[in-house]
């Protein structure tokens, strides 16, 4: 459904620029759970904007349903890391969703059940009049997650969404984002640092190097669904894969006296 | 005693002191420009309510209203111009920065030249003045717009007009309604000059008057609701502000 | 009455009212969507060109009778005009009646409201005693005693050096006020602990805390200062600019009128520019100041 074809993001030019984006390609199919991880400072947020359009790049391109992205396109929805800032404090979470609803035209029975879905879906029902200021960051993360689901988009981009809370709340998040999944049956490409954040959620694992930035590798995670905090992550195939990308993100730290 | 409670009661009882004292001090005052304040009180009754409300306060009012507004209409939908690209506002910097600086009272003649000696003068310049500050706010606001906010808008196809209303008017309000309450006062300021100068009738010419022909205490009357207006408008214009602003005051509490 | 940085402005910010009581943070916000690298003609060439065609549109308006001339002269007629007065010393001597009433009153402005802002400011409940009366005072538009000068000082230099320094106390002393409060409590908490001196405490801990407050207050107030004098000269004919300007236009002097306007916006402008550089030196250095620890 979404390919990346030879992408390349260069800043500045002649002596001075930097190739944040080298040649890179890979794709997600309908249906998936992809997560992006890679080093720290790899351009990962770069690669998003690319891909949401947000960004244009230096070479190479992006497809949806085979047609190029020249601009955020409309089946696409994206969640951002500083979800604090992605709501509008004046309006209700209710105000929020609907928003991106009104272009689609909906009628008003249809806007309020889609609503209504999306934020029982995340947990939040009963909060459809409050304030973002009102609710913690764990809750208005998932706010701008509802809203996303509401707009009921082919597929879903998340820039390392639950980087900013805490670890508690990341896992009830992850398993909000596990839940919506299977509700929705939605297309996820999922930015994050956290390796086991990323083995945990997907079903591909695509590993970047670091600058300039490509694809070192492609991992498929063939763990059991539905995934579980403590089971999935006692699997011995679990430590397996959480090994192997981490060796790949950072192989000196394994080099550097550890046991491989 | 506690300090809260301390700062609380001097808050209160300091000002109805020098208010009482002043009444008292000036009480057997003959000084002919400092009448007791008794008898300035009584004046002002007795000009005011109602006698002159409607001669000189509607007339003032309105043209101080409708001053205002003209102005914040043309500011905010200047700004918003302006605000969208920077190389607009870059173009037109140097002539805002100039007209802006020219002090305000020096363009009455300018007005009395263009619009003669009427109500059309005074909305103009008053208009003309108040335009400055909402505008440049009106820029500020928009420019400083959260760009993850402005990403997210792009993100979900949000634009043109539904993007003006629910995302960056709202969020450059706050900016804007700095803006606003500056030249709230500015427009009181001019409102009182341009009736100096050229008025017929108006408060501003009623204290002229008062102060020409000598009746003093009506002087005096004229500039405590000169003052009394100054302070309402305020008092308003924070209350309605107040209620607008609400969301911006929690958010910004919140994140503290 | 507010200073600016270019059309991005920190003019006015909110919640504060009239003037936010900090002094502007500083940093632009970065031009979103520009090509690092690429080569651009000069910065000053687009405001340029832009006011010349502006002129340039103005002056064959006038020209053609499309704008009626009698209203509006062209720019070459008035630019021309206000050439000449460069030359005459009447000119010279309005402005400097102009720049004296302004000067002076300012002048007593500070003598005044600092101190002033600096005792009440710095004494908890004489703060909060006078804070209702202050505020109250605040929003009375000085225009508003203009009539009343004129009763005491008829209509000479003394009227507008009363009226400027009336009105220019008040931005001065909400900022002094702000200044003195504004201070760093863990800084003055650990002098205090220090037990340095009276003198000490002022001069290391209080004075390069409220510097920069006193440099913003100071740039309102030469704006509402020259306003105020101005507003004299044109109301009560006090000797200046303002006279000369409402004189032309009574004389139906109209090309010397627009120069004389364009003289009062010209020192407006230069008065602005030259104290918005003042306050963001002083910022500059209270920043540093306060980057380096904090207390002594």
């Amino acid at each position: 459904m979404l390919d990346v074809i030879g992408l390349q993001k260069t800043y500045g030019e002649g002596s001075r620029a930097t190739v944040a984006i080298g040649d890179l390609s890979f794709r997600v199919d309908k249906g998936e759970f992809v997560s992006i991880v890679g080093p720290s400072g790899c351009g990962k947020t770069t690669l998003l904007k690319c891909m949401s359009g947000l960004l244009a790049g230096t070479a190479g391109e992006v497809r949806l349903h085979g047609l190029p992205i020249t601009g955020p396109p409309e089946q696409m929805a994206l969640v951002f890391q500083d979800y604090s800032r992605s709501l509008m404090p004046w309006m209700t979470v209710r105000g929020n969703m609907a928003l991106p609803l009104k272009r689609r035209r909906l009628s008003k029975t249809e806007m309020r059940d889609r609503i209504a879905e999306a934020v029982d879906s995340v947990g939040l029902t009963g909060f459809l009049d409050h304030y973002p200021w009102q609710l913690s960051g764990g809750m208005q993360q998932r706010v701008a997650i509802a809203r996303a689901l509401a707009y009921q988009p082919d597929i879903l981009l998340m820039d390392e969404p639950f980087a900013s809370v805490d670890a508690q709340t990341r896992a009830d998040l992850e398993d909000v984002m596990l839940a919506v999944r299977d509700r929705y049956g939605i297309t996820v490409l999922f930015v994050t640092h956290d390796i086991d954040e990323s083995v945990y959620l997907a079903d591909r694992v695509v590993v970047l190097t670091n600058r300039p930035t490509t694809v070192h590798e492609v991992v498929e995670v063939d763990l059991p669904r539905p995934r579980h905090q403590v089971t999935t992550k006692e699997l011995p195939q679990f430590a397996h894969l959480r090994g192997h990308i981490y060796r790949a993100i950072r192989p000196d730290a394994v080099a550097a006296g550890g046991t491989p | 005693m506690n300090r809260r409670r301390v700062g609380l009661a001097l808050e209160i009882a300091c000002p109805l002191l020098v208010l009482a004292g002043l009444a008292v001090w000036s009480s057997g005052s003959q000084s002919f420009y400092w009448p007791p304040v008794t008898e300035i009180l009584a004046t002002f009754r007795d000009t005011w309510l109602f006698e002159r409300f409607g001669t000189d306060v509607v007339p003032s009012l309105y043209r101080l209203g409708a001053g205002y507004l003209l102005a914040c209409v043309v500011a905010i939908a200047a700004g918003i111009v302006l605000g969208s690209s920077a190389r607009v506002s870059r173009a037109v910097e140097p002539i805002v920065e100039f007209l802006r600086a020219i002090p305000p009272p020096a363009l009455i003649p300018f007005g009395l030249l263009i619009f003669g000696v009427g109500d059309g003068m005074k909305i103009a310049i008053i208009a003309f003045v108040c335009v400055w500050p909402v505008l440049l706010n009106t820029v500020d606001g928009i420019r400083s717009l959260d760009p993850t906010l402005l990403d997210t808008t792009r993100a979900y196809g949000i634009g043109g007009f539904e993007r003006l209303r629910s995302v960056v008017l709202p969020g450059a309000s706050p900016q804007i309604f700095a803006g606003m309450r500056t030249s709230l006062s500015l427009a009181l300021i001019m409102m009182v000059v341009s009736e100096l100068v050229a008025s017929t009738n108006g408060i501003g010419y009623f204290v002229l008057q008062s102060q020409r022909t000598f009746a003093i205490p009506e002087m005096w009357a004229g500039i405590v609701l000169l003052g009394l207006l100054g302070y309402l408008l305020n008092v308003v214009f924070v209350v309605i502000e107040n209620r607008v602003l609400a969301w911006h005051r929690h958010a910004r509490a919140a994140a503290e | 009455m507010t200073g600016v940085h270019g059309l991005r402005a920190a003019a006015v910010q909110p919640e504060s009212g009239v003037a936010d009581p900090r002094p502007p943070a500083g940093a632009p916000a970065p031009e979103r969507g520009q090509e690092p690298g690429r080569r651009r003609a000069p910065g000053w060439l687009l405001p340029l060109g832009t006011l010349l065609g502006v002129l340039a549109v103005f002056e064959l308006a006038s020209r053609t009778d499309v704008l009626p001339r009698r209203y509006f002269p062209p720019p070459t007629a008035f630019f021309g005009r206000l050439a000449e007065e460069l030359g005459t010393s009447s000119f010279w001597a309005d402005v400097a009646d102009t720049m004296q009433g302004w000067a002076v009153g300012l002048g007593l402005a500070i003598a005044i409201a600092v101190p002033l802002g600096a005792v009440i400011g710095s004494v908890w409940w004489l703060f909060r005693a006078t804070r209702l009366i202050v505020e109250f005072l605040r929003p009375v538009p000085s225009v508003a005693l203009v009539p009343l000068a004129v009763l005491l000082y008829g209509t000479g230099m003394e009227t507008k050096v009363f009226l400027v320094a009336f009105a220019s106390v008040w931005p001065l002393l909400m900022q002094t006020l702000y200044g003195v409060r504004d201070i760093d409590p863990v800084a003055r908490d650990t002098a205090r602990s220090f037990r340095i001196r009276r003198v000490d405490m002022w001069t290391r801990v209080m004075l390069p805390s409220v510097v920069p407050y006193l440099v913003t207050g100071l740039r309102i107030s030469s704006s509402v200062a020259l306003v105020l004098a101005v507003t004299a000269e044109l109301v009560v004919g006090a000797p200046g600019i303002g006279q000369a300007i409402a004189t032309a236009e009574a004389g139906g002097n109209v090309e010397l009128m627009y120069a004389l306007i364009v003289v009062t916006g010209l020192i407006g402008w230069g008065l602005n520019t030259v104290l918005r550089r003042l306050e963001r030196r002083a910022l500059h250095w209270h920043a540093s100041q306060r980057a380096v620890g904090g207390a002594l």
